[in-house]
């Protein structure tokens, strides 16, 4: 039986195993609307603004490793998915769009709502497509799930005009799609993988750091094991932060602009590192020409553009990071090699006098409710195990800094694009996916605005998000750059005029409560976190002058770190001047 | 660190968009193109691009991953690293009245370029070569008055044995 384009498109998408879709309907997507009200295999999620749409599909996407699927009209529908499509592809986070076009005979004419989508995707997708002919649409739904997923991840478009849903064909579902121009390299050269164990095992001050690809390869088992066989020092990205679990006394925290003392120590006085599904980029590396200026870098991604892009790499390995740690282990135990033990004690001994800085320590004698104080003791109270997504500034460090992500896939933030307003439909997404889980959303007054109308697709679909924002007044991080590179002239950064947001939350059918004592921080939080079923909107009134440490200034070196006032005394600790093993 | 020139040779799919993802990447991170020149193969499913451009190592490295990344590539070679030919088409519409008729044309004969429009007062003069015999060209025409100039850009092939073709070496991730 011959099927209409909008039914062929719900199809594959059930054929495809897609269980969610997040999207707003429009003029150009209403034949697929139809098609979506006739069947319950495919559930669509009614978000109240595009973006928010496509943060959601992103959150899914993080913490299932599934592709996160966006259904959205032409014109204003499809760019005001872009913001989300940028984060996702930044992150390399596997999405499809799905976009109504104007018909075709319409194509080029500037016909109502129409944009092209194509075109101005074109920056930020992995790959788009124009739908032209219904008899192609099934197969380009499933080469856009296969390039989606596969190799680096990302998101993709397909545009569809009008007239292509409503025309009719038969409908088969390809079941395996090869393409010529596209076939990503899996597995690591062995002679590389060997030369990489060797160089491993001959490193005096060795480091292993990770990043988000460890977690979309599903790598952590085999990184954990190779960390811990040979007793080697890691650190994560702010992408890969959940790899290794942070409690382990292996892990030296994360790195880099507001990484910890010992992680950014180590980065920059070790000889040997490996460098495995992160992409050095400038929020890690400071500057370049101060950057590790010891190592002999073997550097693992799955993207050979990546590699050898912004450091030079003794030796680079191509592949996917599980299957690459998986082959470093075996030839790691074919070598007839051992660690360099003795160095690797004195090794762990200045990492533990570094550690000894307590860099992330802060006033905790403060009668303001410190930012870090709640974080802490959220993770206390959820016992590690909640889903934390975030919005972007200095809440979003806090977070990364002081919950202890144990998992991969719990930790759910834009650390590319760095997009204010993700949190919240991140969440929703994360809630769809898991819904026995805690989700909270760690954000702060700026940006929680952003895509606050998404409390009202939670209430619709009673996702119970606890949402923390740790108010300061300001945009926390604007205001410290400020504070720190532009004497003081707060240009711009203070949120005047800020809802009551317990009053918000509550017009949106939701709880809310306001913290302003440190002495109410773990009750409240205690009691918010027992209301399995509620939306609670914590506003916790922060120190607005709190700022986040350490802190590499922007081009400056992994040993220039500005350490919180707090800690400077314990700094006259560390010898500046030392000499290396 | 030194700039070189490089001519890079690209095997496409031939399809609707890929011109402009391979133009977009290059305004979008900052490569510059001298020129670029692109048409279908033998095999009309496949399009093969010629660029021009100028970069360290590096850059040109990166230009060249970054190529390879983009889905419709299906594979892409440096011909500066090789020993290739290259050649461009030059179309130039030049004055040619009284005594300087007879002195473009032995011009163009010893450029063995050819006439291919004559008016009374205008020669069309078809020409091939590398860029620096166009340029040469164009140089000893400014005896007289060039009204109108148009080049392909260049187009380049490796000499031997390997080629761009599906089944040829330089495959595409290696």
């Amino acid at each position: 039986m011959e099927l209409t384009g909008a039914d062929i498109l719900v199809r594959c998408l059930r054929d495809e195993g897609v269980k969610y879709i997040f999207g707003y309907p429009g003029g150009a997507a209403l034949h697929i609307y139809d098609a979506l009200y006739k069947q319950d295999d495919v559930r669509h999620i009614l978000v109240r603004h595009e973006q928010g749409a496509s943060h959601a599909a992103d959150g899914y996407a993080r913490v299932t490793g599934l592709p996160g699927v966006v259904l959205v009209t032409s014109g204003p529908g499809v760019t005001n998915t872009i913001t989300g499509i940028a984060t996702a592809y930044m992150d390399s986070i596997p999405m499809v769009v799905i976009s109504g076009q104007v018909p075709s005979h319409l194509i080029g004419d500037d016909a109502f709502q129409e944009v092209d989508a194509l075109g101005v995707s074109r920056p930020c997708v992995k790959h788009n497509y124009l739908v032209r002919d219904v008899r192609d649409l099934a197969e380009t739904i499933k080469k856009a799930f296969y390039i989606a997923n596969t190799g680096k991840p990302g998101p993709v478009v397909v545009d569809i005009p009008k007239d292509v849903t409503a025309a009719k064909c038969m409908y088969s579902y390809p079941k395996s799609v090869s393409m010529r121009s596209y076939n990503p390299t899996i597995r690591g050269h062995t002679g590389q993988i060997k030369k990489a164990a060797k160089l491993l095992l001959s490193a005096k001050r060795p480091v292993i750091y990770s990043g988000g690809g460890v977690t979309t390869a599903g790598g952590e088992q085999a990184l954990q094991k190779l960390v811990r066989q040979l007793d080697y020092p890691c650190t994560n990205t702010l992408m890969g932060l959940g790899c290794f679990p942070a409690n382990d006394p292996l892990f030296i925290g994360m790195l880099g602009m507001h990484g910890t003392y010992e992680a950014n120590m180590v980065m920059h006085d070790c000889d040997v590192m490996l460098a495995i599904g992160a992409r050095f980029d400038d929020r890690i590396t400071g500057d370049l020409a101060k950057f590790a200026p010891y190592a002999k870098i073997i550097h693992v991604d799955i993207d050979p553009a990546s590699i050898g892009k912004n450091v030079p790499v003794e030796i680079p390995i191509v592949g996917d990071a599980k299957r690459v740690l998986e082959d470093l282990l075996s030839a790691i135990d074919r070598l007839d090699m051992q660690p360099n033990y003795e160095a690797l004690k004195a090794w762990w001994n200045q990492i533990n006098s570094w550690r000894s800085v307590d860099s992330l320590s802060y006033d905790r004698t403060s009668d303001k409710i410190k930012p870090q104080y709640v974080l802490e003791k959220l993770y206390e109270i959820t016992n590690g195990e909640a889903f934390v997504t975030s919005d972007v500034g200095q809440h979003q460090m806090w977070a990364a800094q002081f919950y202890q992500f144990d998992k991969p896939r719990r930790w759910v933030n834009s650390g590319g694009l760095g997009t204010m307003g993700f949190g919240l439909p991140a969440a929703m997404g994360v809630r769809l996916a898991y819904p026995e889980s805690d989700v909270v959303c760690v954000t702060g007054e700026a940006s929680i605005i952003m895509c606050i109308q998404e409390l009202s697709t939670c209430k619709q679909y009673d996702l119970p998000i606890k949402i923390v924002n740790l108010n300061n007044r300001y945009m926390g991080m604007v205001r410290q750059w400020q504070e720190f590179f532009y004497d003081r002239r707060y240009s711009h950064s203070y949120m005047d005029a800020l809802p009551n947001f317990v009053d918000l939350a509550k017009s949106f059918g939701h709880d809310g409560v306001l913290i302003d004592d440190p002495a109410d921080v773990e009750e409240a939080l205690r009691e918010t976190m027992a209301r399995k079923d509620d939306l609670v909107f914590m506003d916790f009134i922060t120190d607005p002058t709190e700022n986040v440490y350490p802190m590499i200034a922007a081009g400056s070196g992994h040993n220039e770190m500005h350490l919180n006032p707090h800690t400077e005394g314990s700094r006259q600790a560390v010898p500046q001047e030392r000499e290396l093993a | 660190m030194e700039e070189k020139r490089h001519i890079i040779s690209v095997l496409l799919e031939n399809e609707s968009g890929a011109l402009s993802r391979v133009a977009g990447l290059f305004s979008a991170r900052g490569y510059n193109i001298e020129t670029l020149t692109v048409a279908p193969t033998e095999d009309e499913t496949l399009s093969r691009m010629t660029i021009v451009t100028a970069g360290s190592d590096n850059v040109v490295e990166q230009i060249t991953k970054q190529l390879n990344k983009l889905i419709e590539v299906v594979k892409v070679l440096n011909l500066a690293d090789r020993n290739h030919i290259e050649r461009e088409l030059m179309l130039i519409k030049v004055k040619a009245t009284g005594e300087l008729r007879d002195e473009v044309k032995r011009l163009a004969e010893i450029f063995r370029g050819r006439i291919i429009d004559v008016t009374e007062s205008i020669y069309i003069i078809e020409l091939t070569g590398e860029g620096s015999k166009l340029d040469a060209f164009v140089e000893t025409l400014k005896v007289t008055e060039i009204l109108e100039l148009v080049r392909s850009g260049v187009s380049g092939i490796a000499r031997g044995d390997s080629s761009l073709g599906l089944n040829g070496r330089s495959a595409k991730n290696s």
